[in-house]
């Protein structure tokens, strides 16, 4: 009886601390600048509506909805749904069933959301040049220019993925940044390729 | 044990009908004073350059994991969301007054409103280094 009621009030007490804000949530981490040059190439133009237009029809080529578009501050939101089924956990599920286990839910449908925000960068100001430094330039570059002088206009892109995956019981199992490194050269691939033909008209 | 059942069934009936208050949540302040509240979202800045801003805004937001959900520059709002186990979104509204720029900045953790001190006071030191400004927490 004792035990009962102990378990009871432990019960009651922890009902009442819901986990609060991590105290690393919004602190400026070490990996920031590295995930920040994965996520971010330069471009040479400042045209945010040509940028913009580019960037939603790769967007497109790939399936996503968009969901937000605002040119003056160059930020582009799309969003698909797709399948999450992972053939190891289903094999796992299968094996707990067979030995009289109750199988866990398994992985069903992600959601996956893309955000890109395109900024001018200003040659005149210092900032932006350190800032300028530490990132990679788009290739193939879709400017005339043959490389021999900088072009004045440029801008960086930012990219990032994110996901919620939904398993078969109906909850989240999963929300995540998604961070590979070969998803972000593959996307800044198709987005060059598509502002040079955005520029020639094809 | 059957009149015990009874009462249960009896009981669970009337559970049924009580859902969460909606006045509450929708009221909810976490019982902080709105003048509380609003001073530790709220920050100002030597600046008139309100796309400047807005754009150091949402760069600072990307560098701490978040990815831009909405953005108006008309409004001067920004809406990010962080996935990392937990789900944070945090909304930015940026608006000139006078020769400052004002930026107020408030997020929500999982179904909790983020009302410890702390955690802006991170978000604005992030902002402050991307601006090259200091932020100033009186008018």
């Amino acid at each position: 009886m004792k035990r009962v009621l102990l378990v009871c009030v432990s019960a009651l007490l922890l009902s009442a601390c819901q986990p609060s804000i991590p105290k690393d949530a919004l602190l400026l981490s070490p990996e920031s600048l590295a995930e920040r040059q994965l996520q971010t190439r330069r471009f040479d133009t400042t045209n945010n509506q040509a940028m913009l237009s580019a960037a939603s029809a790769v967007m497109q080529d790939l399936g996503f909805n968009l969901d937000e578009a605002e040119s003056t501050l160059g930020v582009l939101v799309g969003s698909k749904r797709a399948d999450a089924t992972s053939g190891g956990q289903i094999v796992a599920s299968i094996l707990i069933a067979l030995l009289g286990g109750t199988p866990p839910p398994v992985d069903e449908e992600q959601l996956i959301r893309v955000s890109m925000v395109m900024r001018a960068l200003d040659p005149t100001q210092t900032a932006d040049k350190q800032f300028k430094e530490t990132i990679p330039t788009a290739k193939p570059s879709q400017s005339a220019n043959d490389g021999a002088t900088e072009p004045q206009n440029q801008s960086t892109v930012r990219v990032t993925f994110q996901r919620i995956i939904i398993n078969t019981a109906g909850r989240i199992s999963r929300l995540e940044q998604i961070n590979e490194p070969e998803l972000y050269k593959e996307f800044f691939d198709k987005l060059s390729q598509s502002v040079f033909l955005e520029a020639h008209e094809i | 044990m059957t009149k015990y059942a009874g009462i249960i069934l009896v009981c669970l009936c009337f559970l049924g009908g009580c859902a969460a208050s909606a006045r509450q949540a929708i009221m909810d302040t976490n019982s902080e004073s709105q003048v509380q509240l609003r001073q530790i979202q709220t920050r100002y800045f030597d600046s008139t350059d309100k796309k400047k801003t807005m754009e150091n805004v949402m760069a600072t937001l990307q560098d701490l994991g978040f990815i831009i959900d909405k953005a108006s520059f008309d409004i001067g709002s920004v809406t990010a969301t962080k996935l990392k186990g937990y789900n944070l979104r945090m909304t930015v509204n940026v608006m000139p007054r006078g020769q400052r720029m004002v930026v107020r900045a408030n997020a929500q953790y999982n179904i909790q409103i983020v009302t410890d001190p702390i955690p802006y006071q991170q978000f604005f030191d992030a902002l402050s280094k991307s601006m090259f400004l200091q932020a100033h927490i009186d008018e």
